[in-house]
C-alpha cells in the first residue's frame, strides 16, 4: 500500500514556513461561503470540494450556475477552464511513475493536480527517490484536499458573518497566492517565459474568445517559451 | 428530494467529472512519456503558460466579487504582494493576508 514515511514527509509540507495552508484555506473559506450563498446547504458544498478539488472550476461552476446555465454548458465551462490539467498531469506524472507501483495510485491520486500540490511537488520531488515518489506525492495531496475540504467548511459557516469587504478581500487571496507561488517557480529561461508570456496572452485572447482565452494564450505563449528556450 | 436539491447534486458530478476527465486523460498520457523526453519539456512549458494565462485572467477579468473593485487597485495590490512575498523569504502568508486588508481598504477609500 503506501509507504507511511513517504507519506508524512509529504503530508507535513503544509506546515512549512512557506506552506500554502493559509492561503489555500483562505481562497476555500471563501469558495465555501460562496456556495452557501448561491443555495448550497453544507453536505453539498462538503461533497463539491471533496469531489472537484480545483479552485478556479468550482467559481466557473458557481457562478454558471447562479445565472441558470445548462448542464451541458456548465460541463463546457468546468472543462475549458479545467484543461489545464491535463498537461499539469502530463508535466508531473512521469516523474512519479515507478515499475514497482500499482497502477490505482496513479489513476486515484491524479485528483490532487490542483495548483497548490503541483507546485509544491514541483518543487521538491527531486528530494526523494522515484520509487517513493508517488507516496510522497499522495502525503502532499491529501493534506492540501484536507484543507481544502475543512476550509470549505469554515466558509461556509461564517457566511454569515463576513461582510461585502471581507468576501471581495477573500476574493483577492487566490489569485494573489498562485501569482506569488508562480514567482517563486520562475528559475530558468524556459519557465520564465512561460509565465511571462502566459500571463499577457492569456488575457490578451479574452478579447477574441472569452471561454477559450486561457487555453489559446496558453498553449500559444507555452509554445513559444519551449521553441526559444530550445533554441538558446 | 426537492428538484433543486438534486439538480445540485447533477450539478456537482458534472463539475467534478469535467475536472476529473482532464487529470485522467493526463495520466493516459504520462504512461508513454519520458521525463527526458522533448514532449514532456513542451508540456512542461504549456502547463506553466497555461497556469499563468488563467491567474492573469482572473486578476485582469475577474468574475464574482472581484469585479466590484478597480482593474488598477487590483493589480496595484498583487504587485505589491509580489513585492512582500521577495522581500520576506517567500513566505506565503504575509502577502496573502495583506493582500485582502489592502483590497477592501483601497476598495472603500479610494
Amino acid at each position: 500500500m503506501v509507504n507511511s514515511k513517504y507519506f508524512f514527509k509529504g503530508f507535513k509540507l503544509i506546515k512549512s514556513l512557506d506552506s500554502p495552508a493559509l492561503a489555500l484555506g483562505a481562497s476555500f473559506i471563501a469558495i465555501g461561503a460562496l456556495l452557501k450563498n448561491i443555495g448550497f446547504n453544507l453536505e453539498q458544498s462538503i461533497f463539491s470540494t471533496f469531489l472537484t478539488y480545483a479552485l478556479p472550476g468550482s467559481l466557473v461552476m458557481a457562478e454558471s450556475f447562479l445565472v441558470g446555465a445548462s448542464l451541458i454548458n456548465i460541463f463546457l465551462a468546468v472543462w475549458l477552464v479545467n484543461t489545464r490539467l491535463y498537461p499539469m498531469t502530463v508535466s508531473l506524472m512521469p516523474l512519479l511513475l515507478h515499475k514497482s507501483q500499482p497502477r490505482w495510485k496513479y489513476y486515484l491520486s491524479c485528483h490532487f493536480i490542483a495548483v497548490s500540490a503541483w507546485l509544491i511537488m514541483k518543487g521538491n520531488y527531486q528530494s526523494i527517490g522515484k520509487k517513493h515518489r508517488i507516496d510522497f506525492w499522495i502525503g502532499i495531496g491529501t493534506g492540501t484536499w484536507l484543507i481544502a475540504i475543512v476550509s470549505t467548511i469554515i466558509g461556509f459557516l461564517a457566511s454569515d458573518y463576513l461582510n461585502k469587504d471581507m468576501m471581495i478581500g477573500l476574493a483577492i487571496v487566490n489569485p494573489v497566492y498562485f501569482t506569488c507561488m508562480m514567482v517563486g517557480e520562475m528559475k530558468n529561461l524556459q519557465i520564465n517565459l512561460s509565465i511571462i508570456l502566459g500571463a499577457i496572452l492569456g488575457p490578451a485572447f479574452f478579447f477574441i474568445s472569452p471561454e477559450w482565452s486561457i487555453l489559446y494564450g496558453g498553449v500559444l505563449a507555452g509554445t513559444v517559451a519551449y521553441f526559444i528556450g530550445e533554441l538558446k | 428530494m426537492s428538484e433543486i436539491s438534486s439538480n445540485i447534486i447533477l450539478v456537482i458530478l458534472v463539475t467534478s467529472f469535467a475536472t476529473y476527465l482532464s487529470r485522467f486523460l493526463g495520466v493516459v498520457s504520462s504512461e508513454k512519456i519520458k521525463e527526458t523526453s522533448k514532449i514532456f519539456k513542451w508540456f512542461n512549458c504549456i502547463a506553466y503558460s497555461v497556469l499563468a494565462a488563467l491567474i492573469a485572467r482572473m486578476i485582469v477579468f475577474p468574475a464574482g466579487e472581484l469585479s466590484e473593485s478597480d482593474i488598477f487597485i487590483r493589480l496595484f495590490v498583487v504587485v505589491a504582494s509580489v513585492v512582500i512575498f521577495l522581500f520576506n523569504k517567500r513566505n506565503l502568508v504575509y502577502p496573502t493576508v495583506l493582500s485582502a486588508i489592502l483590497l477592501a481598504l483601497l476598495n472603500n477609500y479610494l
